[in-house]
């Protein structure tokens, strides 16, 4: 078996620091980085994200090798996982304060959670509702509980795309997939078990 | 089903875990390390870390800074984080260095730009606004610098313009029974339960589990909060989970602990 190598990718997100501090429990090789060597000597890459779609894609542009990472993600076909905004921008667009473009890795556009009956932002612990069944999903079940904090939801242009949902005023997508690309709307790396067993499926598994 | 969360809050100060009561007495109960440990072994839901050093200065500033820092290594939970705030770049600051959410107190009054500042910067769901509020006749005033402060506004106008400020969620906290163990005040929520549209955490009073029972079947009320009684007893916020659990609350994490 290979070994593991996980870089996440630096761009300055908010929450690289809690997503090192988690890959590094579960006893990975990790680096925190946006270069060159560190991204295509990886076996998996992470997108981390907090805070705007604008705000996020305007950092990830600026500080990204953009080019570098998509002929690892689309030629070489490595792993990447986007985590709650990280997983947004991999839409076509958002539509958070303005439309603004996305990465287009994964077809789909981002829209604001339904704000009835339940106050938004979704904040708090919920679980996965699976609709198609991967590896990722190794010893998961309904029991397990994530860390959700978002006010808007992936719309995914391909159903099949969803690969789990969640239930808050309406079913919105918690996990999706296309290939070897990977999105979680809620922070695996703030969620004690449950998340760390999803992490390391992610590593272990695709 | 999304759960409702129960939040224990930590009162740091002079890098001591502290006890308070009425905000004005403070008692040391011990190293909020040997604390986060535990906690994160019970699995809670969040936890809040609050700086409530009297001296404001940039050392203790910075100190506060390196324990979040190595506290929020150490378990694998939410962490909000607040006291002393006074622009972006202390929360910019904070996210870096592990901090889930924010939460600004003070600050939003004597900077009115902050919580839209900071809600464009970093998005409103990072965004908590604490309100301490302390009910003078019939009705709940809202009151800074430690409780120090009365600013004349009354509760419902301030969660008026937090939330059309962008705060993502509205940290309540009564003076009044801060450490008093007399459980929450509900009256404070019929003042706001028609306005609020944002998550509610709910602080103040909580001397026994019922209380927490209280609080959660509350339909505004997303979170309830505590500080002294975790610091109480063994297994603090598993047993009140466990409570909580044969007292049919059912729209909460169930209690556990981390193995791995």
């Amino acid at each position: 078996m290979s070994v593991k190598k996980i870089c996440i990718l630096d761009y300055g997100s908010g929450n690289s620091m809690s997503v090192y501090n988690a890959i590094k429990f579960l006893k990975y090789s990790v680096a925190l980085s946006n270069k060159e060597k560190d991204i295509t000597k990886s076996s998996h890459l992470i997108l981390p994200g907090v805070g705007s779609y604008k705000t996020t894609m305007e950092k990830i542009k600026k500080r990204l090798p953009l080019k570098i990472i998509e002929n690892e993600v689309f030629n070489k076909k490595k792993p990447l996982l986007g985590i709650c905004v990280g997983m947004q921008v991999l839409s076509d667009y958002g539509y958070e304060f303005e439309k603004y473009s996305g990465l287009g890795w994964i077809s789909g556009e981002v829209r604001s959670l339904k704000k009835k009956p339940y106050n938004v932002p979704h904040v708090g612990w919920n679980n996965l509702i699976i609709k198609k069944k991967n590896n990722i999903f190794k010893n998961i079940s309904d029991k397990d509980n994530f860390y959700f904090v978002h006010s808007f939801k992936f719309i995914t242009r391909n159903k099949f795309h969803t690969i789990s949902q969640t239930n808050y005023n309406e079913n919105f997508s918690s996990i999706i997939n296309d290939k070897n690309i990977y999105g979680f709307q809620f922070h695996p790396e703030k969620s004690q078990i449950s998340g760390l067993k999803l992490l390391k499926n992610f590593i272990e598994y695709t | 089903m999304k759960k409702k969360r129960l939040i224990p809050i930590f009162l740091l100060k002079n890098g001591y875990l502290v006890q308070s009561r009425n905000f004005l007495h403070f008692e040391n109960i011990g190293d909020p390390f040997i604390s986060v440990a535990r906690f994160s072994q019970w699995m809670v839901d969040e936890l809040i870390y609050l700086n409530i050093n009297r001296d404001d200065n940039p050392k203790q500033k910075n100190d506060f800074f390196k324990i979040i820092k190595d506290l929020s290594t150490k378990a694998f939970m939410p962490i909000t984080v607040g006291g002393k705030i006074k622009n972006l770049n202390d929360i910019e600051k904070l996210l870096s260095i592990g901090a889930d959410k924010i939460t600004i107190n003070s600050a939003s009054f004597n900077n009115r730009k902050l919580i839209i500042n900071s809600a464009k910067e970093f998005g409103s769901q990072c965004i908590v606004v604490s309100i301490d509020v302390k009910k003078i006749n019939k009705d709940y005033f809202v009151f800074i610098n430690n409780g120090k402060t009365n600013t004349n506004l009354k509760l419902e106008e301030w969660v008026k313009i937090c939330q059309s400020e962008g705060a993502g969620e509205i940290l309540l906290n009564s003076i009044d029974r801060d450490g008093s163990k007399e459980g929450y005040d509900f009256e404070i929520l019929n003042k706001i339960k028609k306005i609020i549209n944002i998550p509610l955490i709910f602080c103040g009073g909580a001397g026994k589990w019922d209380d927490f029972r209280k609080c959660l079947i509350k339909k505004e009320v997303d979170a309830a909060a505590g500080a002294n009684i975790f610091h109480h007893y063994d297994q603090s916020d598993f047993l009140a989970k466990k409570y909580l659990t044969q007292h049919k609350i059912k729209n909460i994490r169930e209690p556990q602990f981390f193995n791995i």
